[in-house]
Order: C-alpha cells, then structure tokens, then sequence
C-alpha cells in the first residue's frame, strides 16, 4: 500500500525537474539588464507615486454600488425611449410602458433600501458605542 | 550567470542561436499602445482576417510580459515620456515598432506644438511601417520583416559590440 505514495513522489521529483530545468534554461539564456526603469513599479507608463498600501475609506465602495442602480437604469431606459414610437404605433406601448415601470420599480427598491439604511448620507455618526462614551472627540465620528 | 556574449564562435552555437531565434521569433507578444487611428487598424491585425495568431503573435497589456510594442499612432510629447518608459520596462530581448506616417516622423501633425515627430526620438525602432493608416497587410509585412530580423540575430557568441542588447 505505501508503494502507492512512491507514484505521487515520481510526480513530485519530475515536477521539480522541469521547474528547475526551465527556470535554470531561462536564467542561462536570457539577457539580463535591470535598469532603475524597469524596476519601477507598472503604472501604465505614469511614474509612480508614494505607496499603494494606503488607507481608503470603505464607503467609497458603497457610493460604487449605488452608482450602478442609476447608471443602469440610464442605459436601459435611452434605448426604450428610442423605440417606444414605433411601439405605440404597433398598439404595444402598454406593455413597454409596463416592463419599464417595472424595472425602474425593481431598481428603485433597491434605492430605497439603500437610503432607508442611511447609506446615502456621507456625513453620519458610528454604532452606539461612540454615543455612549461622552467626552469622546470627534474624530471617533466617521468621515 | 548567462551564456549571452560568452561562447567562442563556431558551429554549434550558431545553431542554438537559431533556435533561440526560432522559439523567440515564433511566439512574438506584442504590446498594444495603440495611441490614435492606427490602433484601429492593429486591432483588425489581431482580428480573424489578418490574424496575427497564426504567428504566434498574441496582444499584451502589460510591458513584463511583452517582446515587442508597436506604437500606432500620433505620439503626443506628453506620450512619448510614457512611451520611454513603459518600453523600458519590458524586458530584453525587446523590439519596437513604428506603425503609421504620424509615429514614423509625426505625420500630419509633425508641426503641431504638442507632438513628437516621431517615436524614434525617444525608443530604438527596429520596423517602420509606412502608411496612413497602413492596412492590416502592412502591419503583418512589418511583423514578418522583424522575424526576419530576429532570425539573423546572434547571442551566443563573444562580442566587443553585444547584438540585441541596447543600452
């Protein structure tokens, strides 16, 4: 039964084989030229500045999200006003006036939900712990 | 510790050298800096007519991974600082190149005060591919023409004046 362990080492010893063999190939045959440039950080050709491990508040994220709820509705209501003519024309214009109703409505939950949470207010107070410490300066409230 | 510009020269090494070419040329991943109307017609390069996948040849966005750029388009000097850059972050063996009248010497906009007549100011260019735009035709000729260029290259063997590697 333990012989059955020695297939997985010979996949073990052969995977170490080839990584060793193309990494050792690689740094025999490639030029090697470091240069202060190209050991910059890749910015997409912009020089780089201060470091990327910062602070950044998480709301920002929140204000990402309810971004979507009106860019979409505004992608999708364009076209509908494109067409909705020709729809009222072909005696179907209920049913287009009804389906977009219905998604503005879908979305507009969501707007809803997101406003009833607060979450549309940049200014506002943490969780109760602060409240019941007085004295506490204001730097404890957020933004 | 590399073999680069140390061997003697003689017969083998000239046939690892072919090889090296070989595989280097075969899989070409060419960097997109498409800057103006010419990326139109780079991007109908790699598309299924012209198909530069039939080279081995395979867009990249990133300068790490990248063999060659081909800059198409009218090279801004805000640009060509970028441009510098970003072609020295790719590494060795890398080539360049010049798509388009505007990138070849500025083209149309040559007197303009904000662009750069030419990317050969700032980078090495090994191609220039003459048109405005030029088609899809050309691009791949100027492809071609490199291979060639990187099929003659030698590495292997002891130089006073490396090939290839630029300073």
């Amino acid at each position: 039964m333990h012989f059955h362990f020695a297939n997985a080492l010979v996949f073990f010893g052969f995977g170490l084989l080839l990584c060793g063999l193309m990494l050792g190939l690689g740094l025999l045959l490639r030029p090697s030229n470091p240069n202060p440039n190209k050991l910059t950080t890749y910015e997409c050709g912009e020089p780089p500045s201060g470091s990327a491990w910062i602070n950044f508040n998480i709301r920002f994220y929140l204000i990402a999200l309810v971004f979507v709820i009106f860019d979409v509705e505004l992608a999708f209501i364009y076209p509908v006003m494109a067409v909705y003519k020709d729809w009222v024309a072909r005696g179907v214009g209920g049913v287009a006036l009804l389906e977009i109703v219905t998604f503005v409505g879908i979305l507009a939950v969501g707007l809803i939900y997101v406003w009833a949470k607060g979450d549309l207010a940049w200014l506002r107070r943490l969780a109760t712990d602060t409240d019941t410490r007085e004295g506490q300066p204001d730097a404890r409230r957020a933004a | 510790m590399s073999l680069i510009n140390t061997a003697p020269e003689m017969a083998l090494t000239a046939k690892v050298d072919d090889l090296l070419n070989w595989t280097r040329k075969s899989s070409l991943w060419y960097m997109m800096f498409g800057l103006a109307c010419c990326a139109i017609e780079m991007m109908q390069t790699g598309g299924p007519r012209a198909d530069l996948e039939r080279f081995g040849m395979a867009p990249r966005a990133t300068p790490r991974v990248s063999d060659v750029i081909i800059v198409s388009g009218t090279l801004t000097l805000k640009m060509a600082l970028r441009t510098k850059l970003l072609y020295d972050q790719m590494p060795e063996p890398k080539y360049a190149i010049s798509m388009g009248s505007c990138a070849n010497c500025g083209g149309l906009f040559q007197l303009a005060y904000s662009v750069c007549d030419g990317v050969d100011k700032v980078i090495p260019v090994d191609v220039y591919v003459p048109g405005c735009p030029p088609r899809p035709e050309a691009l791949t000729e100027g492809l071609l023409k490199l291979q060639e260029k990187i099929q003659s290259e030698r590495w292997l063997v002891r130089k006073t004046e490396p090939v290839g590697v630029r300073a």
